[in-house]
C-alpha cells in the first residue's frame, strides 16, 4: 500500500497519523497500544504481522519526555507503519507486546536497559547489554558519554583523565 | 567453561538471579537431575563473546538462555557525540562482517532526511561492493561454520576468497574492514585505477571457487548428518521471532528487502531471491551458496554498469559533499597532498570550506526514518532521529545479528548439544553486530 493510502486507512482507528518522506507514523495513546497493534496485525489488508523493531528517544524537559517507537513491516503486503507511544519522565510505563510478537522480548530489554522505560507485562525484563549491577541509563540524553569510572566486581578504576598519569 | 556456576547456586544481593529458571520452585536449589553450564562467554564454536546458559539432561539440552552484551561497545550512544559523517565510522563498525552494509544503511537513512540521493555511478559503486562484501560475509559462515563440525578444509578455503575480497576491499578504501567509504551523500571516493582489473579477476574466480564448495559439502555424509534436521526453525515461529534473511527464506518465505523495498537502484537488477522449504541448518547452507551465486550476478550487472555510468561519485552541494579530494594511504583513505597543498597555500576560501565541513559538517533537518538494507543476516535497519543539528539526536541500529539471536533456544531446545553448535553457526550470529 502507498504510504498516503496506508495513513488513510489507519486514520479512522488512529486519528493522528501522518506521512513525512514516505513513511507513515501514528502516535497512539499506550492504553489503546495493544489493540492497536492487534488490529494492525489482523487486518486483511494491513497484515503488518511483522515487528521490525522498538525503540526510543529521550527528550528531556520536553512533555513527552519520552517516545517508543514500533516499526511494524508487512512481509506480504511490502509496506511498513511506526507507531510511537509518548510517556512522561516521571511514568515510563508502557504495555509490554512480547506476548503478541515474541520478537520483542530482547527488544524491550535492550530499550529497557538503554533509557529504563518499563514495559509491564514482561517476562523477564533485566538488563541485556549492560551488568546487571549497573546504574542508571546510558543513552539518555542527560546521561554523560564516557568519565564513567570502569569498575569490576569489588575494584574501581578512575576514568582514563582522572588517573593522574603523565 | 568461562565461569564458575558456583556462582550461580545463590542470587547475589540485590541482583537479579540469572539462573531464577533453573530453580526448583519448591526449593529454590538449582535442580538436580539436571546439570546447568555455561557455553561461553569464550569458547571456540560462539563466534565471539556469546554465552549460553544451557541446562542439560545428559546430553540433551532441556533450556537454553543465551547472555550477550560483552561486546557492548556503545556505538549508538557514541553517534550522538559525532558529526553525521563520522557517524559512518562508528556504525560501520557493529557488524564488522559486513560493514558496508551498515554504512548504506545509515546514509540511506541520513540521504532520506536530507532530501537527496547518491550519483548514478556512487549507487553502482554501492551495489557492486556490498554484494561482494555479502560474499566474504558469506564465505566466514562457511569457514567458521565448517571449522566448528570439523570441515576444516572448507575454514581454509573459505578465509582464502574472503581475503582476495578484502584485497579488492584494500584497494578501494584503503582497508580490510571498518572502511567509512560510503558516506552521506555517495561514496567518498571513486574506484582507483587498478580496481577495474581486480573485481573482474574476482568475478571470474569465485563462481569456481563456489563450485568447490559445493562438492566439497552438498553431499558430504558427516556435513549433512550434522545439519539436516538440525536447529529447525519453522515460517511461523521465524517470523513470530523477528527472524530474517537466510534463516527466515530457508523456512520458505521469499522474504528480501532488495526486491520487496528496493533501495539503491536494486529494483534494476536482475537476480533471483533462493528460497528452501526445510528450515534446518543445511536448507540455510544450501540458501547462501546460492545466495553468493546470485550476488556475484549482481556484481556482475553492476560492473558492466561502471563504463557507462560515468560521473561524480558525491553529490555536487558542497554543503553535503565531503571536500574533495582524497587519495588511498596506507592507513586508509585520507587527504590528497595535492589538495592539502591547494588549501594550505593557494586558497584561503578553500581551507575555510574545508574546515567547517571537518569540524561542524552537513546539517541535517530535523525529522525520523528508519532506513531498512538487506544485509547477509536479515533486514538492517536504522532508526535516525534528527532535531536539525549538525549530529544526530539518536541512531538505532536494528542488527539482524541482535534479532536472530533470540531464536536460538527455540532452535536447540531439545536436541543435543553437539547440536547446538551446528544450530548457532546456521544463524552466522556477529556479536559486533549483537551487542553494538
Amino acid at each position: 500500500m502507498r504510504p498516503e493510502e496506508l495513513a488513510g486507512r489507519v486514520r479512522p482507528v488512529v486519528p493522528d497519523v501522518m506521512v513525512a518522506r514516505d513513511e507513515v507514523t501514528a502516535i497512539v495513546d499506550r492504553a489503546r497500544l495493544l489493540e492497536i497493534l492487534a488490529w494492525c496485525r489482523d487486518e486483511p489488508d494491513l497484515e503488518l504481522g511483522f515487528l521490525s523493531c522498538i525503540t526510543a528517544t529521550h527528550w528531556p524537559e520536553a512533555q513527552p519526555a519520552f517516545w517508543v517507537s514500533y516499526e511494524l513491516r508487512s512481509i506480504a503486503k511490502l509496506h511498513r507503519l511506526r507507531l510511537k507511544v509518548g510517556l512522561s519522565e516521571a511514568d515510563p510505563h508502557v504495555p509490554s507486546v512480547t506476548a503478541m510478537f515474541p520478537t520483542a522480548n530482547w527488544l524491550e530489554r535492550e530499550t529497557f536497559d538503554f533509557f529504563g522505560v518499563v514495559f509491564d507485562g514482561h517476562p523477564d525484563l533485566t538488563r541485556i547489554m549492560l551488568p546487571e549491577d549497573w546504574e542508571g541509563h546510558p543513552l539518555r540524553k542527560d546521561e554523560p558519554l564516557g568519565g564513567v569510572p570502569i569498575w569490576y566486581h569489588g575494584a574501581t578504576v578512575p576514568p582514563i583523565d582522572q588517573r593522574g598519569m603523565a | 567453561m568461562a565461569r564458575d556456576t558456583s556462582d550461580m547456586s545463590a542470587a547475589r544481593d540485590g541482583l537479579p538471579d540469572e539462573a531464577a529458571a533453573f530453580r526448583d520452585a519448591g526449593t529454590g536449589e538449582l535442580r538436580q537431575e539436571t546439570m546447568v553450564i555455561n557455553m561461553g562467554p569464550q569458547h571456540p564454536s560462539t563466534h565471539g563473546v556469546l554465552r549460553l546458559l544451557l541446562e542439560l539432561d545428559g546430553e540433551t539440552v532441556i533450556r537454553c538462555k543465551p547472555v550477550i552484551g560483552y561486546l557492548h561497545t556503545g556505538i549508538e550512544k557514541n553517534t550522538e557525540y559525532r558529526t553525521w559523517v563520522q557517524g559512518v565510522a562508528y556504525v560501520t563498525r557493529a557488524d564488522y562482517l559486513s560493514p558496508f552494509f551498515n554504512e548504506l544503511g545509515y546514509c540511506l537513512g541520513v540521504e532520506r532526511l536530507l532530501g537527496i540521493e547518491a550519483p548514478p555511478r556512487a549507487q553502482v559503486i554501492r551495489v557492486l561492493i556490498c554484494e561482494l562484501n555479502r560474499v566474504a560475509s558469506h564465505l566466514i559462515y562457511l569457514a567458521t561454520g565448517g571449522l566448528e563440525l570439523g570441515a576444516v578444509s572448507v575454514m581454509l578455503y573459505g578465509f582464502r576468497e574472503r581475503e582476495i575480497i578484502l584485497d579488492l576491499f584494500e584497494t578501494v578504501t584503503g582497508l580490510r574492514m571498518n572502511h567509512a567509504y560510503i558516506r552521506p551523500g555517495g561514496v567518498v571516493m571513486d574506484l582507483p585505477e587498478e580496481a577495474p582489473r581486480k573485481i573482474r579477476d574476482l568475478l571470474d574466480l569465485l563462481p569456481h571457487r563456489i563450485d568447490e564448495y559445493e562438492t566439497l559439502l552438498d553431499d558430504n555424509p558427516i556435513w549433512r548428518e550434522r545439519n539436516e534436521g538440525v536447529g529447525v526453525l519453522s515460517a511461523e515461529d521465524a517470523l513470530a521471532l523477528g527472524v530474517t534473511g537466510p534463516i527466515l527464506r530457508a523456512a520458505g518465505v521469499p522474504a528480501d528487502l532488495r526486491k520487496d523495498m528496493p533501495y539503491g537502484g536494486y529494483e534494476t537488477y536482475d537476480f533471483d531471491v533462493p528460497v528452501r522449504s526445510e528450515a534446518d541448518a543445511y536448507a540455510r547452507y544450501r540458501v547462501r551458496i546460492e545466495e553468493m551465486r546470485e550476488s556475484l550476478k549482481i556484481a556482475e550487472q553492476a560492473f558492466r554498469r561502471l563504463d557507462d555510468t560515468p560521473g561524480p561519485v558525491m553529490v555536487e552541494d558542497p554543503k553535503v559533499g565531503w571536500p574533495p579530494k582524497l587519495s588511498v594511504g596506507p592507513d586508509g583513505i585520507g587527504n590528497d597532498p595535492e589538495y592539502l597543498r591547494h588549501i594550505m597555500e593557494e586558497s584561503m576560501e578553500a581551507l575555510i570550506h574545508h574546515f567547517k565541513m571537518v569540524t561542524q559538517g552537513v546539517q541535517v533537518p530535523a525529522g525520523e526514518v528508519y532506513s531498512a538494507v538487506e544485509s547477509p543476516r536479515g533486514e538492517l535497519g536504522f532508526f535516525i532521529v534528527s532535531n536539525g543539528e549538525h549530529r544526530p539526536y539518536r541512531v538505532k541500529i536494528r542488527d539482524p545479528s541482535f534479532v536472530n539471536l533470540q531464536a536460538l533456544p527455540a532452535m536447540i531446545e531439545g536436541y543435543l548439544v553437539a547440536d547446538s553448535i551446528a544450530a548457532n553457526a546456521s544463524l552466522d550470529p556477529v556479536m559486533g553486530g549483537v551487542d553494538r
